[in-house]
């Protein structure tokens, strides 16, 4: 009953004709997407764990790696406080509002078959995912520039040097975290597991990925190692961003690296997402 | 018109357990068709394949002559499942997870008039799912299953973890969606439920389908049965060989398809030796004896089977069948 091609005013009618509600195919998946979203969002405003990941633990990071930052000696680096903490922070919104989050949310909704159910109904998989995941993602973007403005006002900040580079460092690592939970969810039993399955990633990136301080004193062999980590070009581009220190090359790179990584997680929820709980 | 088709159906788990043995049957355009059986006995993993959330390792499978797998978008619209066990979110409330419910369908019903009809409308519906009873949790998965009006249901054992009442309530809901031209195909490992919903049944065991038709049909495909108790003093191979009985101690059991020809065998042989029967019982096959005979088979005459809904109550929700244990 319902039109199969997108928006033309002719499904719309005959749609209509039918019985159906006369939306095309794009508004469809919109609205769906957008009822899951809806409950979704209603969902992580009454569990506690995630409130707690969302809104509190991002800022209370940055706030505890102030006083480290405080203490590296950054001459040298074209770096100051203000343009590692604020990177940094936003680092943490991908890691913990973000990831942790979503392992959460995609492990819980899969253990309540609530994925199955949907499943079994119109949304597609794509719709499902990206719905439960939209509540994180848009508190993220609006946590982030809330980090953006409180770091601007407490360290003088310039504005960014190269806001678009900054745009799509946080676009990346929103897509990256997002698709890695559905990853991790896959290999996570329960809700409480997932504060535990969620760990490595989160802990590789902040040592590795430089969230929380810059690597230095580490072997070159390291450093390169490191920056084909997930994170890492996230990172360069977020501080590269504000500092205006990353040439074309260096961010195209990071792009690439970073949509890389993003496109092989899409391609492991795709090859073997569980939508059913594990028993 | 066949609505649901399967056939030779097979699901094998990654375990390499082949829980789907080359199950066929197939549904009409506005019946009820159950598909009854022990937990174990196959009817989830068949119910799943048809649902599209599985593709079957052999075999074929058809709903509304389409794949619905590979043209699920066609197919979810005019379909509705009630998953065996769950598919709520605890922390939402009962209006929120049918709104929910309503946003992913392509025509969906009014919740209001919707959350009347399953009675939970009203304070109910301001209630979180977590403190919903079973039966409530229950009507609100119909409700889900409902809401885009589809023209085929899936139910996955309805009445699973709700108490007598509550049963009752989901029977009207079924009935009702059959009487408004749904084609429902349901399963359930009490005999009652086929019963009372079910135009047509198929007896799953192991995986396949042992027997299937209108319960009148299955009746009269099953043996009716004599026994009673072997006289002091007469050896079992005093019995009349022209009888196929069966000897347990001094317990006798006769299964005949010829129940007039086999008694009359038996009690002529009995006044000519003189001795009484006791506990002579014979009765032409139920559909009762058919399942516990199909489904339990060899061990029925330990069931309680009459247990359910009546006697000894409803063991209710996961549990195993009629007063079975395995």
């Amino acid at each position: 009953m319902r039109p199969v091609a997108a928006g033309a005013d002719g499904d719309a009618a005959a749609g209509f004709a039918a019985g159906g509600t006369g939306r095309g195919r794009a508004a469809a998946v919109t609205d769906r997407t957008l009822s899951l979203a809806r409950a979704e969002l209603t969902l992580l405003l009454r569990n506690r764990t995630a409130l707690f990941l969302t809104f509190a633990v991002p800022g209370l990071f940055t706030v505890a790696a102030r006083g480290a930052v405080a203490d590296l000696d950054l001459s040298g680096t074209g770096l100051s406080t203000g343009t590692v903490l604020v990177p940094a922070s936003f680092g943490f919104v991908l890691l913990l509002a973000v990831y942790a989050t979503l392992v959460l949310t995609y492990t819980a909704r899969r253990e309540e078959r609530v994925l199955q159910r949907l499943r079994a109904g119109e949304p597609g998989a794509a719709e499902i995912l990206l719905g439960a995941a939209l509540p994180a993602l848009a508190l993220a973007v609006a946590q982030t520039a809330l980090l953006a403005v409180a770091g601007t006002a407490a360290f003088h900040l310039a504005a960014p040097a190269a806001p678009v580079l900054l745009a799509a460092g946080l676009l990346s690592g929103l897509a990256l975290t997002a698709v890695a939970a559905a990853v991790t969810s896959t290999v996570t039993r329960s809700a409480e597991s997932a504060q535990v399955t969620a760990l490595p990633l989160v802990l590789v990136s902040f040592v590795g990925s430089e969230v929380f301080v810059p690597l230095d004193g580490w072997s070159a062999t390291a450093r390169e190692v490191c920056a084909w980590l997930p994170m890492s070009p996230v990172m360069e581009l977020l501080r590269g961003g504000w500092t205006g220190d990353l040439g074309a090359g260096g961010a195209v790179r990071a792009l690439a690296v970073a949509w890389a990584w993003t496109a092989l997680a899409a391609w492991t929820v795709r090859a073997g997402f569980r939508w059913e709980p594990r028993r | 018109m066949d609505v649901i088709e399967a056939v030779d159906v097979r699901r094998r788990y990654g375990t390499g357990c082949e829980a789907v043995r080359g199950v066929s049957f197939a549904v009409r355009e506005g019946e009820v068709y159950a598909l009854l059986g022990a937990h174990g006995a196959g009817k989830t993993s068949t119910v799943e394949l048809l649902e599209g959330l599985a593709r079957p390792s052999g075999g074929r499978v058809r709903v509304l002559g389409l794949d619905p797998r590979a043209e699920r978008a066609r197919v979810r619209p005019r379909t509705g499942v009630l998953l065996q066990d769950g598919g709520l979110a605890a922390e939402l409330t009962v209006a929120e997870t049918l709104r929910m419910g309503a946003g992913c369908v392509s025509r969906p019903r009014a919740t209001d008039e919707l959350l009347e009809r399953v009675g939970l409308a009203g304070p109910r519906a301001d209630v979180r799912v977590k403190l919903l009873s079973g039966a409530e949790r229950r009507r609100l998965e119909l409700a889900l299953a409902l809401v885009g009006r589809p023209e085929v249901l899936f139910l996955d054992e309805p009445t699973a973890g709700t108490d007598a009442e509550g049963r009752r309530e989901i029977w009207r809901l079924v009935r009702e969606s059959r009487a408004a031209g749904t084609t429902v195909l349901l399963t359930t490992h009490h005999l009652a439920e086929a019963e009372e919903l079910a135009d047509r049944l198929a007896i799953m065991r192991g995986g396949r389908i042992a027997a299937a038709g209108t319960p009148e049909e299955v009746t009269a495909a099953r043996p009716s049965r004599i026994r009673f108790t072997l006289p002091d003093g007469v050896a079992p191979a005093h019995l009349p060989l022209s009888v196929p009985a069966a000897v347990d101690g001094r317990r006798v059991e006769i299964r005949t398809e010829r129940m007039q020809e086999a008694l009359t065998e038996i009690l002529l042989w009995a006044r000519a030796l003189d001795v009484t029967l006791d506990g002579l019982d014979a009765r032409a096959a139920s559909l009762e004896e058919a399942f516990l005979d199909l489904v339990y088979a060899g061990a029925a005459d330990d069931r309680d089977g009459e247990g359910w809904p009546g006697r000894t109550g409803y063991g209710g929700g996961h549990g195993n069948g009629p007063g079975v244990s395995a």
